[in-house]
């Protein structure tokens, strides 16, 4: 019933003395901004790193490989074929993964920036027509059994090489690799808007000539392909066996699925993000006390305004009423500054961040937008602080003798 | 038959320290319907504690205190500003509006409290400013008002809510005698239409404005009568009363 009249009273007191309301409110704001800021950030990340995930396959189990468990035990590629081939049902394909360092040119063109991988026939999926991390065949074709048993100089290159170093027209033409010629067999559909340094970026070649240009004997990744995300876990199961059959200890090897480090990374930000939110609640504590004292002034400097409408008949929680709703009034207006401030940082600092990653990551793209629970939480949580701390000021108000607040000068 | 107030051997005792004061010291008294009462006497002779009892703005001591019938002696706080937004309109003397809200929502404010709709509320307190012949002024703060407008606002606000009593204190203090002058004859006119006004003051030549006088001294009530009865003015033992104008 008096709710409006107080509402309006709250808004028109907060107008009247602007300064003294953003002072009283800045507490609320500067929590309410750093929630935003913060989850808007996780938010991003989290969304960030999922679509990567995505993008190499949510299928994908990593097999690293750290050592020779202090003898000549190796894991050879045919032993991993030989996996995918006794579990069709759960291990959908396997290559070797084998990152390899040099230099890219065509013609006096060098490009400093492009990833090269040596890989297995395997690696491409003709059936599915997708590679193990997801990348799919535009023109030509991919790496073949021959190519990769007889170290062909032989590559299938991204959309980005395409274009810089050949103008679109690639297939059939040579680059150099490390100064060794290789034919282009092959193009891959562009990912990431055929960017430098970019999922576009790239060039697989047969893993031997990876291993060899590396220097090293046997591969120490493998990229696998579960048959789909609910096997991923059985699949990696079955991997693991087989390394500790070899390896006799499970030191030497790490397998992880995709799932799990899409699982692991959100744990992570999720954890960090608590953290932050909790450090950044102080502040909406500090903001609460403010507004606690702010109407603990309030209810002394309208003391006979008090008197005056209890005189008229306002009862005990009439009074209370009115101190609350201004409290939370005040908190939420504070709430709502705070979210409009920390919307406009979480934007500022989303094309920071997305700027600096622009060139790092597989294209997907980085933007910081705080989700309707956050905001609809901070704005929830700013009222009820003012409404807490709003209340033993209003009680003390309701409380106040008529007479005594009356004679109040 | 009832009488709308009646104060019954009521005492209010103050302790102070070793003292004990009897701001009210066994008084017994009744106002009916209609009637126009002044409750005088000098500074400190219980006034304004018999205001604020008759106000139910506190309780007695001992005694009882009935207003319309009820006993409001024994209410709590929130039994006692019910009663008071309904049956009780206060005129004070500092006017007592509250700054921040205009000359209709202060006049709003008893029927806020009693619960009446926003449309409803507005149209009485118009009706009720336009008694005091202030409904033009209905927008305006009242710093924007003279002080005989203020008062003038407060009466408004004490007739809004339609209550039994009105409790006037003081209400020419802090006005030119002209402007008292016009808000005396204003309680005046109200009587007249039906009102109960029970008038409290220290000065003579206000209180003979009412129908009957009631002089307190000590908290005693020492005369209780016709308010032109020559002894309703005589003020034993106290000297340099402002001459009745
Ligand atoms: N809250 C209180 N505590 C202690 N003593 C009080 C209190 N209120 C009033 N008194 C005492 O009671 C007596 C009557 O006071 P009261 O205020 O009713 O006088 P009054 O007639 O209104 O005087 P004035 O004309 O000066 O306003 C005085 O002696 C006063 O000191
Ligand atoms: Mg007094």
């Amino acid at each position: 019933m008096n709710f409006s009249q107080s509402f309006r009273l709250a808004v028109k007191s907060l107008m009247t003395s602007k300064m003294r309301a953003l002072l009283t409110m800045l507490g609320i704001i500067i929590g309410v901004a750093a929630v935003i800021v913060i989850t808007s950030l996780g938010n991003g990340m989290q969304m960030m790193m999922n679509q990567q995930f995505e993008s190499l396959g949510a299928n994908l189990i990593q097999v690293s490989i750290f050592g020779r468990g202090g003898g000549s035990r190796t894991i050879q590629p045919e032993d991993m074929y030989a996996l995918a081939e006794k579990y069709p049902q759960y291990i959908a394909g396997v290559s070797p993964y084998v990152s390899t360092q040099a230099v890219v040119r065509k013609g006096i063109d060098e490009f400093k920036r492009t990833s090269i991988y040596g890989v297995s026939e395997a690696f491409y999926d003709a059936a599915r027509g997708q590679a193990l991390s997801g990348e799919t065949l535009r023109e030509g074709r991919f790496l073949t059994y021959i190519d990769v048993e007889r170290y062909q100089n032989v590559c299938v290159i991204g959309s980005y090489l395409e274009q810089a170093a050949f103008r679109g027209d690639a297939l059939g033409k040579t680059l150099t690799i490390g100064g060794a010629p290789y034919t282009v067999v092959g193009v891959l559909k562009e990912q990431a808007r055929s960017e430098e340094g970019s999922g576009d970026d790239l060039i697989f070649i047969p893993y031997g000539s990876a291993l060899r240009a590396n220097g090293m004997a046997d591969a120490s990744l493998y990229l696998f392909n579960s048959t789909g995300r609910d096997t991923a876990s059985t699949a990696k199961g079955i991997i693991e066996a087989r390394l500790f059959q070899t390896f006799q200890s499970s030191d030497y090897y790490f397998v992880m699925t995709s799932a799990e480090m899409m699982d692991a990374m959100n744990t992570m930000i999720s954890t960090l993000m608590v953290v932050l939110v909790a450090i950044a609640a102080i502040s909406l504590l500090v903001g609460g006390i403010g507004i606690m004292n702010i109407m603990l002034v309030s209810v002394t400097e309208r003391t006979r305004e008090i008197g005056i409408r209890k005189s008229l008949g306002a009862k005990g929680r009439d009074i209370r009423g009115q101190f609350v709703i201004e409290a939370g009034t005040t908190s939420a207006v504070g709430g709502a500054l705070g979210i409009g401030l920390g919307i406009l940082l979480a934007q500022a600092a989303g094309v920071l961040i997305g700027g600096m990653m622009a060139g790092q990551n597989g294209g997907g793209g980085f933007s910081a937008v705080p989700t309707v629970g956050a905001i609809a939480i901070a704005f929830g949580v700013s009222v009820a602080i003012g409404i807490l701390f709003g209340y033993l000021p209003a009680n003390k108000a309701a409380k106040l003798n008529p007479i005594d607040a009356l004679r109040y000068d | 038959m009832e009488h709308l107030i009646e104060l019954k051997d009521v005492y209010k005792i103050y302790q102070m320290g070793e003292e004990t004061v009897h701001a009210l010291d066994g008084v017994t008294m009744a106002v009916d319907p209609g009637e126009f009462v002044a409750i005088v006497g000098s500074s400190g002779s219980g006034k304004s504690t018999a205001m604020n009892i008759i106000g139910c703005l506190d309780v007695p001591t001992s005694g009882q205190y009935l207003l319309g019938g009820i006993d409001v002696s024994t209410m709590d706080d929130d039994q006692q500003a019910e009663i008071r937004n309904k049956m009780l309109g206060f005129i004070f003397q500092q006017y007592n509006l509250i700054p921040k809200l205009n000359v209709l929502e202060n006049v709003e404010l008893p029927l806020l409290y009693a619960g009446v709709s926003s449309a409803e509320r507005r149209q009485r307190a118009l009706a009720s400013l336009e008694r005091v012949g202030l409904a033009e002024k209905c927008k305006n703060l009242p710093s924007q008002l003279s002080g005989g407008q203020q008062q003038r606002v407060s009466i408004a606000r004490a007739l809004a809510g339609n209550p039994s009593v009105i409790l006037a204190d003081e209400p020419t203090g802090a006005l030119d005698s002209r402007t008292g002058r016009e808000v005396l004859a204003f309680l005046q006119k109200l009587n007249a239409e039906g009102d109960t006004v029970v008038l409290i003051t220290h000065d003579n030549s206000i209180a003979v404005k009412a129908k009957r006088i009631v002089r307190l001294q000590d908290g005693k009530i020492i005369y209780d009568g016709d308010a032109h009865d020559p002894m309703a003015v005589v003020q034993p033992g106290e000297a340099g009363e402002e001459a009745p104008t």
